[in-house]
């Protein structure tokens, strides 16, 4: 590895070396959602799809691939969980139970 | 064979084997040598299984050797039926000489490092790809079926491959060195691929194979797209050539397969 001005002994962190980290989603068969599979490391997007098929298609898994680099993924703080999630918790009228279904809706 | 065979005699002249003595259907022989690739270069691939750079490209080269051993399992298999003396896609893969296999010189090379596995992987990718391809209109229906199925896995071989060489020839100076270095040293083993004998005519004028030659410059043309994208100089092709499709291989087969024949040989009819 070259020296450069943030290295001068040529030597950098692991984490420098690696490839960047991508969130993988399949899709399962054509009219279902991509869901979250797992993560890969790869160099750049391509690789990434590549990857994805060699690692998580491989027992016909799957008919599409997303692949997300982590970094740019915006999640929500551990620490905020209580104000974000809690006030959920006694609300149980939000769930769709209290309604009587007339017996002619078949398909609901 | 009694086709142009260039340089003979700029080979090593060692000890020959003797050429089976019963009469060999020529598509079994035929058979053998598209079988005989897949299976040796699937064998090459594995010994990188637990080796490979990073965990990812270990399932990638895996991957790929899977479906190469399971193109050679069909063409032996077929190869077996043809030839009627009761051999099966085991015995054939098992229990056959170094001189019996009839794979291009290519294949038997040495992995060397991860570059030199995929510039040997590019080489190979595209001239199977090439045959594959053509062979899917075979006038031998079962033959046609298993090309028409290689096809697709083979497609993708080569774009992995591809997409390789282009990273590592266009990549960093010492990558770019490495690879230009394994093509020059595998490159005089490609000249076998497209030199055609009395085998290759014999199947294209019977509609089985496609002509050789037209094999040839659609790989070269594939090849030349390849070196340009990844800024890797081809080398000029050399006078002689190799042929381990004929059975005159390379030191590096009779090795491979002693670790590859090991278990057959050492309980012959093992299963498991």
């Amino acid at each position: 590895m070259e020296p450069d001005s943030k290295h001068p002994d040529g030597k950098r962190p692991e984490s420098e070396h690696e490839w960047p980290l991508f969130e993988i989603f399949i899709r399962a068969r054509g009219g279902l959602d991509h869901k979250h599979v797992g993560s890969l490391h790869a160099a750049d997007a391509r690789m990434a799809i590549e990857h994805a098929r060699d690692l998580y298609t491989r027992r016909q898994e799957g008919v599409s691939i997303w692949a997300v680099r982590s970094v740019d993924i915006v999640a929500s703080d551990p620490q905020d969980a209580e104000s974000l999630f809690e006030p959920a918790r006694d609300k149980i009228y939000r769930h769709p139970t209290f309604y009587q279904i007339p017996d002619e809706v078949k398909t609901l | 064979m009694s086709a142009a065979a260039p340089d003979r005699g700029a080979r090593a002249a060692g000890p020959r084997e003797a050429p089976p003595p019963l009469v060999v259907p020529p598509l079994f022989r035929y058979l053998l040598r598209l079988g005989d690739l897949a299976l040796v270069l699937g064998q090459r691939l594995g010994e990188w299984v637990g080796h490979a750079p990073v965990l990812e490209e270990d399932l990638g080269l895996a991957n790929i050797a899977l479906d190469l051993i399971g193109q050679a399992r069909l063409l032996l298999a077929y190869a077996g039926e043809v030839e009627g003396r009761g051999r099966g896609e085991d015995d054939l893969a098992f229990s056959r000489q170094h001189a019996e296999y009839l794979n291009p010189t290519l294949a038997e090379q040495p992995n060397g490092d991860f570059g030199e596995t995929i510039v040997r992987q590019v080489m190979l990718d595209a001239f199977q790809l090439e045959l594959y391809e053509r062979l899917a209109s075979s006038r031998d229906e079962h033959l046609a079926a298993i090309a028409a199925k290689a096809v697709k896995e083979t497609r993708y071989h080569l774009r992995y491959s591809s997409s390789w060489l282009v990273r590592l020839g266009d990549g960093t100076a010492e990558s770019h060195a490495r690879v230009q270095a394994a093509l020059e040293r595998l490159w005089p083993y490609t000249v076998e691929l497209g030199v055609e004998d009395e085998l290759d005519r014999d199947m294209a004028e019977r509609g089985i194979a496609p002509r050789l030659a037209d094999v040839r410059t659609a790989w070269s043309k594939r090849i030349d797209e390849i070196l340009a994208e990844a800024t890797l100089e081809r080398p000029r092709d050399r006078p002689y050539t190799w042929f381990g499709k004929r059975g005159e291989h390379s030191e590096h087969l009779g090795y491979m397969l002693a670790e590859m024949q090991y278990l057959q040989r050492a309980y012959p009819g093992a299963q498991w």
